[in-house]
């Protein structure tokens, strides 16, 4: 038998597709989000709801959005809307997942989308928040897709563009955020990553497969919480790797695997 | 007395306690409202609701007018210099590119840009130099295509400010606030973030939760482009698929101009009004641009022009690439149709319209990376 090849890309988009459940809602924005959702949605959660902020509710995506706004985000939905109206059933708790990228991040869960450096004089300038604080806000679970390297998790963000757990346990709450929400996954090239329930920082769930414990903490810039067993991310099948490669299949955001 | 201060009056008590839980701290309704925390963002496009409504018996005739004019007139007429400007759509999903290049072409200046979900848009008025301060809800990105070259250098450099930050719902909530004439919204979103603290929203005690609840400041765009798929010669406009925000957007604008894909009779409008989202009086200019908003999308009709778009995103990564665009597709043309003959005419924008139907492939050269 040989071994399955895969980019790390299809691997989070797995790992992220299998965290969401059938018959729930997931509000997703640009990329690899959207390509996770639409892989759970054509394997084990066919009944996925799709929410897309610009409107879109419910589609079944035929192939990969460039835009959250554009015509793929309500192909097929069972309603074509505004903002206001998507954003406020988030408000009043219809949505189970939210599915966000991140440019740094904190052992809280805070996220950065807005500038690196000084907000004055920015040294990059990222897009801002989007709909990220508001997925971020009202959102049951929040799962968190990005790349992991030692200026990217970070003891400090340098802007909170979304609210994770902020300085700790009951801080949402504290600060007026709907009860009970809050980030539920990190998933990154290196690992899956939970959040504590007493203490709200973040913790190591598994390793993807060829990467060790070591790694991971060489890779964080905080401390995290690293339990006495740790698993290892299943690897992708063949069958969702078909199914990527139908989503995107110039590879635009996935790659492609070298051939071996 | 606690009872006659600006919180909730209910008439008994007992109403309260029945959800057990008491308004504010200790059961007692709360006598003045706290600030909590006041944002540092610069506060525009702001204004007393009661002077809206002036301005709105003063300049908005109820008589139905053909207001039919051609892309040049209206920018002429409606945007001045310091203008605050928003765009309908999302970005690069249905907005008024004709009124965007001839904006450019007319070098208005200093240009107050609302960031919403800007993505096309603002990146090409940043880059022309017609904007000199944006507030910030999504900018200087291209979603999947990934960050605007031209308009990051711009804010890099410190050429364009940053006035204020904001999520999409809470720039939204602010032409929500200002097309029900109020003068804030309070929100559940931006909370606990520097999202709120860069903005010029605030953060009170809820004097009936008792707990901080973000107000979100209206906001009365100056002028307003919205493109739709077709309205008659008054502004009847009908939208398909996705509004976006422009329902609330639309109301909130102090002067709105409409380009369309197509005017039609009045009559339809009578025969299928559950499909009118904008209603005329809201209207000040109709501008019949069929493909105005190429190269981005338009939802049942063309998709995005990926060539297009990919050749401004190679272009602008130096500042001679940004003056070659504009000088071949904005100054070197005088009209929009000029400029679709330039992009490739007829074949296409067939084959945009086949993209959008699923039924060619999509070729996007900025994915070949």
């Amino acid at each position: 038998m040989g071994e399955v090849k895969y980019t790390i890309m299809e691997l989070m988009a797995c790992a992220a597709a299998r965290v969401l459940e059938d018959k729930k809602t997931v509000f997703v924005g640009t990329g690899l989000p959207m390509i996770a959702a639409m892989l759970a949605q054509r394997t084990h959660a066919p009944n996925l709801v799709i929410v897309f902020e610009a409107g879109g509710l419910g589609p079944q995506i035929p192939t990969l959005p460039i835009s959250v706004g554009d015509s793929r985000t309500f192909y097929k939905s069972f309603m074509a809307t505004s903002m206001h109206y998507v954003m406020a059933l988030g408000n009043i708790g219809y949505y189970d997942y939210g599915f966000l990228g991140a440019a740094q991040i904190d052992q809280y869960g805070n996220i950065n989308t807005t500038v690196i450096g000084d907000w004055r004089k920015p040294k990059v300038r990222l897009p801002g928040s989007g709909g990220a604080n508001d997925v971020g806000s009202f959102c049951w679970r929040t799962i968190i897709l990005m790349r992991q390297d030692k200026r990217r998790f970070v003891e400090k963000v340098d802007y909170i563009t979304t609210p994770g757990y902020l300085d700790g346990p009951g801080a949402r709450e504290r600060a007026g955020l709907p009860a009970g929400t809050g980030p539920y996954r990190v998933i990154t090239q290196l690992g899956v990553y939970g959040f504590d329930e007493k203490t709200k920082r973040m913790m190591l769930l598994s390793v993807h497969p060829g990467v060790t414990v070591e790694q991971v903490k060489e890779n964080t810039g905080f401390e995290l919480i690293i339990p006495e067993k740790v698993g290892v991310t299943e690897p992708p099948t063949e069958e969702e790797l078909k199914i990527l490669r139908e989503i995107d299949p110039a590879g635009i955001v996935l790659g492609r695997a070298k051939k071996s | 007395m606690a009872e006659h201060g600006p919180g909730p009056r209910l008439s008994s008590r007992k109403s309260y306690t029945m959800f057990g839980r008491a308004p504010g701290e200790g059961g007692k309704m709360a006598s003045t409202i706290e600030i909590l925390e006041r944002g540092e963002g610069e506060l525009l496009g702001w204004m007393d609701p009661d002077d809206f409504r002036k301005w709105v018996r003063e300049n908005k005739p109820r008589e139905m007018v053909d207001k039919t004019m051609d892309i040049k007139e209206a920018v002429k007429k409606f945007v001045r210099d310091g203008d605050y400007i928003a765009f309908g759509g999302f970005g690069h999903v249905r907005i008024s590119m004709a009124a965007i290049y001839e904006i450019i072409r007319q070098r208005k200046r200093n240009l107050v840009m609302a960031g919403k979900t800007a993505v096309h848009d603002v990146d090409l008025l940043v880059a022309a130099g017609c904007v000199s301060k944006v507030e910030v809800a999504y900018c200087f990105g291209h979603e999947l295509r990934g960050l605007s070259p031209a308009s990051r250098r711009m804010v890099e450099e410190g050429k364009v400010k940053v006035v204020s930050e904001w999520s999409n719902w809470g720039f939204q909530l602010r032409f929500a606030a200002a097309a029900q004439g109020i003068p804030w919204i309070p929100t559940r979103v931006m909370l606990g973030t520097d999202t709120m603290r860069k903005s010029s929203g605030m953060v009170i005690k809820c004097p009936y939760t008792g707990k901080p609840i973000g107000l979100i400041p209206a906001c009365f765009p100056d002028v307003v482009f919205i493109h739709v798929h077709r309205c008659d010669v008054y502004g009847n406009a009908q939208i398909d698929g996705i509004l976006v925000e422009d329902f609330e957007l639309a109301r909130a604008a102090k002067r709105l101009v409409i380009t369309t894909e197509e005017i039609i009779p009045h009559e339809r409008i009578r025969e299928e009004p559950h499909r009118t989202v904008i209603p005329y009086f809201l209207v000040d200019a109709v501008v019949e641009v069929p493909w105005g908003s190429h190269p981005c999308n338009m939802p049942y009709m063309y998709y995005f022009d990926e060539e297009h778009i990919g050749e401004w995103l190679r272009l602008s990564r130096t500042p001679e690439g940004v003056e070659e665009y504009f000088n071949k597709y904005v100054y070197g043309v005088e009209t929009f149709e000029e400029y679709l003959e330039l992009i490739g005419g007829i074949k296409k924008l067939e084959y945009l319209r086949r993209l959008e139907h699923l039924r060619a492939p999509l070729i996007a050269p900025w994915a070949q990376r």
